[in-house]
């Protein structure tokens, strides 16, 4: 079986965001980089997969150089190859999916994992997208994967409840939380990582289909108001005020 | 022309869809307006002509009764083409979140999630939508001659304006889909997700207990709310499902009224639920973050200040 793994560079969820100078991104000073966390379980589903039934597992990256990192990092925690796909961001999903969709063509991947969505961009919409450019099918928000010879069987967050979707691979699976506990680089396996080329390509020259005019960050929230009295009291003033003044009862 | 994709749940039109409706028909103008249903059954779709639909148009067949990502997708990608339609509007509910992006990507068109505010801009979309969990917003200027944008729940109005709603029915493409929702497992009870609830009663390590969690229950069942929780207590091992996690790893809502409890306001909780209208918080320690954000503060014991809630609540027969 062959499988790639999805990774996306992102800020950590601690950071503050401040606009950068022209403010239509991120200002990058003081961010820690990370890998997105919901990425972190696709990858481990794969390296679980690799353990389980025999895989190789190729990780890609779409970004600039500094999205090696997550690269070396995935080769530290057991995938076989590592690619980085040359691109500066756009703020357009599809131009993602498009450069991942171009990678992926024709290399004979059994499964392309991602997690539901990257950390920032919150659109988790590349998998979708992928799998809809390479047609085959999809599983988004999975949170148990059983995969056979030709077909899959996920477990997925849907409308109020757990859906299950069954379907052919080649498939894009998207990861939520739950579908495992991703693993820690060993110190034999950083080292080892520390050996392995990265292998860097170009990606593919596509055109945008959105563009980022604008990063604001929301206005304060105004001073709140503290209810005294004792409990009895908070809450029929709270109610109170919930009902004629903030008139959301 | 816009088209919006719109959900039935139980022979209705779903809220968050009526509200993709109403902005859509807000944005067009004179312009015409098409809502569009997908399923095995479309009863119910009428009710689309009260919220600005000047055409209703339906894909039935058996073939719709289970959703397939691929199928449901080319069946919205052809109705998009049949109508010659610049611009495709969906909730970003479960199922709308799952189809639009490949909608999007069979069109060529650019996809903007979870919008929170929309604009015609030179005749293409213009989106505001929250990036880094509700941290900052971004505005996006689509580029492609077909432009595709999820509305986010409970942010935009859902207004009548009455328009003719005339009757069209589109053919079920014979696509050989690949995957399909076979079975629902442990439906929640008929509960509303919580990014499309009004109003979400929360609670956090504060709680110390699962068992304690009915105390919330009590509350949101008095006040017409579901139940959501941080991700200390559904990580706490309570028997708290992660499906009812708020913040950058669990859900981003936006009700109307939150309510946090033993909630401290850790900064990726806060990402989830920054976006709500009104924040009570009701926590024992005073300098809890929580207060930053909350409209109404009670400083005091959850354990003494819920059960006051749920009685002065249920003496003014609050649910809806
Ligand atoms: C990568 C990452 C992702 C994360 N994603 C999320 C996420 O999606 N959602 C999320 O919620 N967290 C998330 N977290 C965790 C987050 O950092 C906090 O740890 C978590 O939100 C704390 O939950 P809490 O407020 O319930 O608990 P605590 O911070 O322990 O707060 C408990 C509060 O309860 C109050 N309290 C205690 N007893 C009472 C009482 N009797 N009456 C009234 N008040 C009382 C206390 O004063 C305190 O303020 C994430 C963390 C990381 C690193």
């Amino acid at each position: 079986m062959k499988i790639l793994v999805a990774l996306k560079q992102v800020p950590d969820t601690e950071t503050k965001i401040k606009v950068a100078a022209g403010g239509t991104s991120l200002d990058p000073a003081d961010v820690k980089w990370i890998t997105s966390p919901y990425d972190e379980y696709a990858l481990e589903e794969g390296l679980r997969l690799k353990e389980a039934k025999g895989a190789e597992v190729t990780t890609v990256s779409v970004g600039e150089e500094k999205a090696k990192d997550v690269l070396r990092n995935s080769l530290a925690l057991g995938a076989d190859n590592a690619v980085l796909l040359k691109s500066t961001e756009t703020g357009d999903p599809l131009a993602v999916a498009k450069i991942l969709a171009a990678y992926a063509e024709g290399k004979g991947f059994d499964l392309v994992l991602f997690g539901n969505k990257g950390f920032g961009s919150d659109n988790g919409a590349v998998g979708a997208m992928v799998a809809e450019l390479l047609g085959i099918s999809q599983a988004n928000l999975v949170t148990k994967l059983e995969v056979s010879e030709s077909t899959f069987r996920a477990e997925r967050e849907g409308d109020g409840g757990t859906e299950v979707v069954e379907g052919t691979l080649p498939a894009v699976i998207t990861a939520q939380r739950g579908l495992n506990e991703p693993r820690y680089a060993s110190l034999k396996g950083i080292m080892a990582a520390k050996k392995k080329t990265i292998e860097e390509v170009d990606g593919a020259a596509v055109t945008a289909a959105m563009a980022v005019s604008a990063l604001t960050l929301p206005p304060a929230r105004p001073e709140g108001r503290k209810l005294d009295g004792d409990a009895a009291t908070q809450a029929q003033t709270l109610l109170g005020l919930l009902r004629d003044e903030a008139k959301v009862l | 022309m816009i088209l919006v994709f719109c959900e039935l749940k139980d022979g209705k039109i779903r809220k968050a869809s009526l509200e993709a409706l109403s902005e859509a028909r807000k944005l067009s103008g004179e312009a015409p307006v098409a809502a569009l249903f997908v399923g095995a059954s479309c009863a119910g779709s009428s009710d689309a002509a009260a919220f600005g639909a000047d055409a209703i148009i339906k894909v039935e067949g058996p073939a719709l009764g289970a959703y397939s990502s691929d199928l449901f997708a080319a069946v919205i990608a052809d109705a998009v083409k049949a109508k010659g339609a610049t611009a495709l509007l969906g909730a970003a509910t479960p199922l709308g979140k799952d189809v639009l992006p490949r909608v999007a990507a069979k069109l060529d068109a650019g996809y903007a999630a979870e919008v929170t505010s929309l604009a015609l801009v030179g005749g293409k979309l213009q989106a505001i939508r929250p990036v880094y969990a509700g941290k900052a917003f971004a505005t996006v200027d689509f580029t492609s001659g077909i432009q595709v944008a999820s509305t986010r729940p409970n942010v935009f109005s859902a207004t009548e304006c009455p328009k003719a709603g005339a009757v069209e029915t589109l053919p079920v493409p014979a696509v050989d889909f690949k995957a399909i929702v076979k079975e629902i497992l442990a439906k929640g009870g008929g509960k509303q997700d919580l990014t499309e609830a009004d109003v979400i009663v929360a609670g956090g390590r504060g709680l110390k207990e699962g068992a304690n969690f009915k105390l919330l229950e009590d509350l949101a069942d008095a006040i017409g709310g579901v139940v959501g929780a941080s991700r200390a207590a559904v990580d706490a091992g309570w028997g708290i499902p992660h499906s009812m996690q708020v913040g950058q790893t669990g859900k981003v809502v936006s009700p109307t009224l939150y309510i946090a409890c033993g909630i401290s306001g850790a900064i990726q909780h806060v990402a989830g639920m920054s976006g709500s209208k009104v924040i009570v918080a009701i926590n024992k320690d005073p300098e809890a973050p929580i207060f930053k954000l909350a409209n109404y503060g009670i400083v005091g014991d959850l354990f003494e200040v819920l059960p006051e809630l749920t009685k002065a609540a249920k003496a003014l027969s609050l649910a809806k």
